[in-house]
């Protein structure tokens, strides 16, 4: 593990390694989490609940597919791609998951220069993280409507066990919408450091408190737990 | 352990201090130079390209399903760790995140058990004899 960083240094006093300094952080009266913002405290507490929800949907899935006795579907099939006259399996998603991983990449980015008040470099790349976002749920929308229009549904499809359908709206969709509300939240924080909301500390319309450059780290935290959950459903829906 | 916790604050305030001095006042939270990112992202493509290469060659069995596990969890440990800074946060940070999804893997056991003894009482009864 690398050494902590210090996010407000005038506030974080020395560690103690190991298990002792997590009960020294927990014990006697304090602010469990030191040197994190309240808002990056919650963001990753929120994370952790949506971790759960996203488990019992591919928990679900696991389920619904090691029970059935009609054979599954196989998504190397059913995701192939017809490229001059050629059946590519799963190069849709393959393509999907670098787009995802580029956006992770930028946004990673956005967040380094956002602490260097770079404002131009910042809000660029976060709206490149968004403009990647949004292409991402465009293929979505195509590969959906490409498996409805091959006749596959919630109740049923003309391959094999009938929850193929039911799994994959849901979880697929699922994340999906996180994907859409994170180009959402993206383009609004972008348009913030663009404005340079956050050199003058301008305070925020729904909450009036005072706007920090945190909010991009933050803001990176749900745009990379969004490509890290696709690292499940990739793995576990599409290529198991 | 006192002088051990008085040495590492000693360490904790060196860099600070050494910002101040050189006038770049403002740049606190996590500063991590750009090219870590990028060896990273280069990783992530990699193992990506990897886990698709398992579909594309049909890899199949044990073989297939821990290379994929695999190269799953390198990539959400790469993510979590380096892009979402968890490597630089403090142990009760980590913890109070990185732990509770163990209790998903409890989950996984139980309803892996649970959809097997489903299925073996579905070809007991209701599959079509062959």
């Amino acid at each position: 593990m690398a050494e902590t960083a210090l996010t407000h240094p005038a506030e974080a006093p020395g560690r103690l390694p190991g298990w002792r300094g997590i009960a020294a952080d927990w014990a006697s009266d304090q602010r469990a989490f030191k040197n994190v913002s309240w808002g990056k405290a919650m963001m990753w507490i929120f994370l952790l609940s949506d971790t759960f929800i996203f488990s019992c949907f591919l928990l679900s899935y696991m389920t619904a597919r090691m029970s059935t006795t009609v054979p599954w579907p196989n998504p190397s099939e059913v995701f192939a791609l017809n490229f001059a006259g050629k059946q590519i399996p799963l190069i849709l998603i393959a393509i999907m998951t670098f787009i995802l991983i580029s956006s992770s990449g930028t946004m990673a980015m956005a967040v380094n220069f956002g602490y260097r008040r770079d404002r131009v470099r910042t809000s660029a790349l976060m709206l490149v993280t968004a403009a990647f976002g949004a292409t991402f749920v465009g293929m979505q929308a195509f590969e959906w409507t490409k498996l409805i229009i091959e006749g596959v549904r919630p109740w049923g499809n003309p391959w094999g066990a009938a929850q193929f359908g039911a799994s994959f709206f849901m979880i697929t969709g699922f994340h999906g919408t996180h994907v859409t509300i994170g180009v959402i939240f993206l383009i609004a924080i972008a348009r913030k450091v663009l404005r340079g909301d956050f050199d003058v500390e301008r305070r925020g319309f729904f909450t009036s408190r005072k706007g920090y450059y945190e909010i991009v780290e933050i803001m990176g935290l749900y745009w990379h737990f969004v490509d890290l959950v696709w690292v499940f459903i990739f793995a576990l829906f599409y290529l198991w | 352990m006192t002088n051990a916790a008085v040495h590492m604050e000693g360490q904790l305030h060196a860099p600070a201090h050494g910002a101040v001095a050189t006038g770049a006042v403002h740049a606190k939270g996590q500063q991590h130079p750009i090219k870590l990112y990028l060896v990273v992202w280069g990783w992530l493509f990699v193992l990506s390209t990897c886990s698709y290469l398992v579909d594309y060659f049909g890899l199949h069995g044990y073989l297939r399903w821990s290379l994929i596990l695999l190269f799953m969890v390198l990539k959400a440990g790469l993510i979590v760790a380096v892009f979402m800074h968890m490597a630089w946060e403090r142990l009760a940070l980590a913890y109070a995140i990185l732990a509770p999804p163990i209790a998903v893997l409890v989950f996984v056991t139980i309803m892996v058990l649970e959809s097997e003894y489903t299925h073996f009482l579905r070809e007991l009864f209701f599959a079509t004899p062959s």
